[in-house]
């Protein structure tokens, strides 16, 4: 499973021709799918009547904002496995501003980021100088520092952590409203899936933006030789923590919105396993596509659910069912369509 | 010809060992300069040394008259001295065109930001480091690979990928680390081509190589290294008939041997 491995994809490897023809295709693809989650799946689990599954659902979208951002960790060759401590990190910045100091939620979100952001370049500046399992370590250490601060520090209120966060208000501007009250909807969570999956949709046009412009490509260079990406003047430390922050930034995000919805957070909220499954979302979806990350997510997490019926052999099943297909597909689920299009 | 480079007193010791011990030379603008020595004669710490890869135990590198050595890679390489590597470093799962294209990156005039959001600039510097890419593709016969992956090119073609990344920086010096290892007569005769075209578009080049015959033919001057010191300077005829580079190429007991 080398990072090397996960070659060509984000990459336009054709020579130019029909370019406009294909643009106009994603452009269209993106907007359908767009449309498809936003308006047809509400109306979908409204004829079900499966409330539940806007809860599964937005956690499907807020996890692949954060896997998102390992999956740009991937991107510049470091592999991530602390991106559970700045979902958690992003979760009580979020909920102490809201609950001790009454800041509204929707100032709160992007000061969450923005505070992962800020100190993923403290945490990254030693340490991005490490590679490959080094900087796994490091990161997955980080997570259990994270889980250990929010116990030991007076602001985030130790074991009890910050429970019954009221639901975002109205997000007025000049008086106008650009977001209603949450309490006042009949269905909170209908507007929480909205919300979430806006961001998603939002983040991963971002991502599928940066990765394709020449910033990625830079990124891309360092992932496959950092030594050569310097002599031919690549800033290579300034470049990994822009990516690092950017991460992070979707890390937060996606832990002030979990913590939001669940009304509550606390020191385990995000602990390990979290930080391993994002790296997973990544694996399973295609480290070399941008929209791996989104589909690891939706599959990890519905194959997870949909095996528990299987008891206690739930563990087994899908680890082995992982393994197997890091086995027949090391570039991820997203792989198998290349294979179409070349026989 | 002025001097673009200057190497004071270079020295780079690993523990006891002395790399490169006190080494003093000046490259001219726009010549071609070999560095050749045995094998471990401290050739490649050189290099490194000079494109700030390592940081000198003592002595310094002037680049026109401003210090070089101790600065970051990237630094070095922005104003103008650029290495490529011994092996044959690329960035082996892009196209070779994407390579030589990111290779621009010193001219760029856009911000990451700016490349991001897609800007006037970064709009500009995109179509202009297409077409460069494109015109140093064509000098070093490389079009037709173009839109290959480089992890699929043969040997020869990797070097002229290398040297088409260096080209691509618009390096005043290019540091060539061994372009001609393990080709055979017919792909050198052609890489020495190559090296004298990048000469003529005004680089000033500096190769460490193995390679005597092709050696010989292409350099201007030459610096011979052992033990890491600088034994000898001056011409190929020069070099040829001086006692201690032959000294340290036969060796002494080779007299004893009969040869």
């Amino acid at each position: 499973m080398g990072i090397e491995h996960n070659s060509n994809g984000g990459s336009k490897a054709k020579p130019a021709g029909s370019s406009l023809a294909a643009t106009s295709l994603k452009i269209v693809g993106a907007l359908l799918f767009a449309a498809f989650v936003l308006i047809v799946v509400p109306m979908l689990i409204n004829g079900a009547e499966r409330w539940d599954l806007y809860y599964t659902l937005t956690s499907v979208a807020l996890l692949s904002i954060a896997s998102a951002g390992v999956w740009l960790t991937f991107y510049i060759g470091r592999i991530n496995i602390g991106q559970a401590a700045y979902a958690l990190i992003g979760g009580y910045v979020s909920a102490i501003l809201v609950v001790d100091y009454g800041v509204s939620f929707w100032w709160t979100l992007p000061l969450a980021g923005l505070t992962c952001a800020a100190i993923s370049i403290f945490v990254g500046l030693p340490i991005l100088r490490l590679r490959g399992v080094y900087f796994a370590m490091v990161t997955l250490v980080f997570t259990e520092v994270a889980k250990m601060a929010a116990l030991a520090l007076p602001i985030t209120h130790g074991a009890s952590g910050i429970a019954n966060i009221p639901l975002p208000g109205a997000l007025e501007i000049f008086g106008l409203t650009l977001i209603p009250d949450f309490n006042t909807l009949e269905n909170s969570r209908y507007a929480f899936y909205i919300l979430s999956v806006t961001l998603m949709l939002l983040c991963y046009f971002m991502m599928y933006r940066l990765v394709n412009s020449r910033m990625g490509r830079l990124c891309y260079s360092l992932q496959q030789n950092e030594e050569l990406a310097s002599s031919i003047g690549v800033n290579i430390t300034y470049l990994r923590l822009v990516a690092y922050a950017i991460s992070s930034f979707l890390g937060g995000i996606g832990g002030a919105i979990f913590a939001a919805i669940s009304q509550s957070v606390y020191p385990s909220s995000f602990a390990v396993a979290d930080s391993i499954n994002f790296m997973l979302n990544c694996f399973l979806g295609g480290l070399g596509y941008v929209l791996g990350p989104m589909l690891g997510t939706f599959v990890l997490y519905f194959g997870w659910d949909w095996l528990f019926q299987t008891g206690k052999y739930q563990l087994l099943i899908f680890s082995s069912v992982l393994i197997a297909l890091m086995l027949i597909l090391p570039n991820g689920l997203l792989s198998i369509r290349l294979w179409g299009k070349k026989s | 010809m002025s001097d673009i480079l200057s190497i004071e007193n270079l020295t780079r010791r690993f523990g006891g060992l002395y790399a490169v011990n006190d080494v003093s030379f000046t490259v001219k603008e726009n010549e071609i300069l070999s560095v050749i020595g045995p094998n471990g004669a401290g050739k490649s710490t050189l290099f490194k040394l000079i494109s700030s890869f390592l940081k000198p135990t003592s002595g310094r590198v002037m680049l026109q008259g401003e210090k070089i050595s101790g600065l970051a890679p990237h630094i070095v390489a922005r104003k103008g001295v650029v290495r490529t590597f011994q092996e044959t470093t690329i960035f082996r799962n892009m196209t070779v065109r994407e390579n030589v294209i990111i290779a621009h990156h010193l001219q760029s005039e856009a911000s990451l930001f700016g490349y991001f959001a897609g800007s006037a600039n970064a709009r500009r510097d995109v179509q202009k480091f297409g077409q460069s890419a494109d015109e140093i593709l064509t000098l070093l016969n490389l079009e037709s690979v173009a839109y290959e992956m480089a992890s699929n090119l043969p040997h020869g073609s990797l070097r002229a990928l290398g040297i088409a990344i260096g080209l691509a920086t618009n390096a005043r010096v290019l540091l060539l680390d061994e372009p001609f290892a393990g080709m055979n007569h017919e792909e050198t005769m052609r890489t020495v081509n190559m090296v004298q075209g990048v000469r003529d578009r005004g680089v000033t080049v500096l190769l460490v190589e193995h390679d005597m015959a092709a050696v010989m033919k292409i350099s201007d001057r030459i610096v011979v290294l052992n033990f890491g010191e600088k034994i000898a300077e001056g011409t190929a005829t020069e070099i040829q008939n001086d006692e201690r580079v032959i000294e340290a190429y036969l060796g002494i007991e080779d007299e004893s041997i009969g040869l």
